[in-house]
């Protein structure tokens, strides 16, 4: 970790709301989206993610095989309000298209936004999981967002 | 029985006869007469689908989600190694740097060609732009969208990457690529119309197996395909639902 990053590092324990929790080591460090990627993912219908792709791998900073079977709550950044999430699910579960800006952790602690659009996987009229794209955000809409979610939190 | 076939109307023109030849070829591996119609125009072509007009779409990755479920056509398979990426380019002297640097009112150029135009906005969407901050001016093709750009029409335009890789090393060379799409999962795709479905496994099988052979090699090099590879029915969904989260309404 270079030198600089020293003092903008926290430990903090995430608390998630199935009950668990994690400690966590949290970076005041963006890295930029990658240029012309899709980040993508899947879950079931629980939340656990079933497909990642390459982009997001390499963004999120673990390996395939630590992410598939995990909760996609992994990446949740505490920076961003619980009710973000609520409203996600909520929109999902009732079989719609969710969008949004995220803050997401990365596993090294620094953090990333993204445009996020969810879906409900829907085969044979039945729900099986969800399907998560994201693109890269502009500024302006991440300043709003951080200044919305900051009044939220 | 005759099957009626019609291929996306996103190919670059050279390739025109090559997927005559195509249809030659698949006549005679099928048995069965063939009959290629091919359109200039993107709306004209889906009206003819919906319709009900053919059994064969060669569809880009926009329309196969309508063939898919809306009309119940199945993905066979895609061509091998061959994604849809879009590309954002400018005039070599252009200042622009990234597409950040387009401002409010920015003009654009572009095809008709839907996923080309939609992955070219979403780009966009980092300067805040989109379809209401934007001048679009809509050309026949891809060469033309070059020419727009070269002339100063248009500070830039939308093409399909392959067509902006077969431009001539002229036109390149007074180019600049601001982005260019690495999405990967998002294709062509051959597919077959739900009255036919009996038929899938053989087609199916034929393509595959295309490459195998002298004959078929150089028709798929007529076309600039390697060769086709089996789309599952799970994979195909999931490029829909991709697409999907892609299309903002
Ligand atoms: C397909 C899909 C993708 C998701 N992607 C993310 C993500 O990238 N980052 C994130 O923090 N939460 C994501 N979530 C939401 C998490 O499931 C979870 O609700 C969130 O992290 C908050 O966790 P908590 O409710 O346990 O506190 C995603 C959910 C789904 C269904």
């Amino acid at each position: 970790m270079p030198e600089h990053d020293m003092k903008d590092v926290r430990d903090i324990v995430i608390n998630y709301h199935d009950g668990t929790s994690r400690k966590a080591t949290v970076l005041d460090r963006e890295v930029p989206y990658p240029e012309g990627k899709l980040i993508v993912s899947r879950t079931d219908t629980q939340g656990i993610i079933t497909h990642a792709n390459q982009a997001f791998v390499e963004m999120s900073g673990y390996t395939e095989e630590e992410l598939i079977g995990t909760n996609h709550y992994i990446l949740r950044h505490p920076d961003m309000p619980a009710v973000a999430f609520a409203g996600l699910w909520e929109t999902i579960e009732a079989g719609n298209k969710w969008h949004g800006y995220v803050k997401n952790l990365r596993k090294d602690g620094a953090y990333y936004w993204v445009k996020a659009t969810v879906i409900p996987n829907i085969r044979n009229g039945v729900v099986v999981g969800y399907t998560s794209v994201r693109r890269k955000p502009s500024r302006s809409k991440i300043s709003e967002s951080e200044a919305l979610y900051k009044t939220l939190r | 029985m005759t099957l009626n076939l019609t291929v996306s109307p996103d190919f670059a023109p050279d390739h025109i006869s090559g997927w005559f030849i195509f249809n030659t070829w698949l006549q005679r591996q099928l048995g069965t007469g063939v009959h290629l119609e091919l359109y200039d125009c993107f709306d004209a072509q889906r009206q003819d689908i919906k319709s009900g007009k053919f059994d064969l779409v060669y569809a880009n990755p926009f329309d196969a989600s309508m063939l898919v479920r809306e009309l119940g056509f199945k993905a066979l398979v895609r061509p091998i190694s061959k994604p849809d990426e879009t590309i954002i380019a400018t005039h070599k002297d252009s200042p622009l740097q990234c597409v950040e640097d387009l401002k409010p009112g920015a003009q654009l150029v572009a095809t008709d060609d839907p996923d080309v135009n939609r992955i070219g906005m979403i780009m966009l969407e980092p300067a805040d732009l989109d379809q209401t901050n934007t001048e679009t001016t809509t050309v026949d093709s891809y060469v033309i969208v070059a020419k727009n750009v070269l002339n100063k029409n248009a500070e830039v335009g939308f093409f399909l990457k392959d067509a902006y890789d077969e431009l001539s090393d002229l036109i390149k060379s007074q180019m600049k690529i601001l982005v260019s799409s690495e999405i990967s999962v998002v294709h062509h795709t051959l597919l077959l119309c739900p009255k036919l479905q009996k038929y899938a496994p053989k087609i199916q099988q034929r393509l595959v197996k295309m490459a195998d052979d002298e004959k078929g090699r150089s028709v798929l090099e007529s076309m600039n395909l390697l060769g086709w590879e089996v789309m599952t029915e799970e994979e195909t969904e999931f490029m829909i639902d991709l697409i999907d989260t892609l299309l903002d309404e």
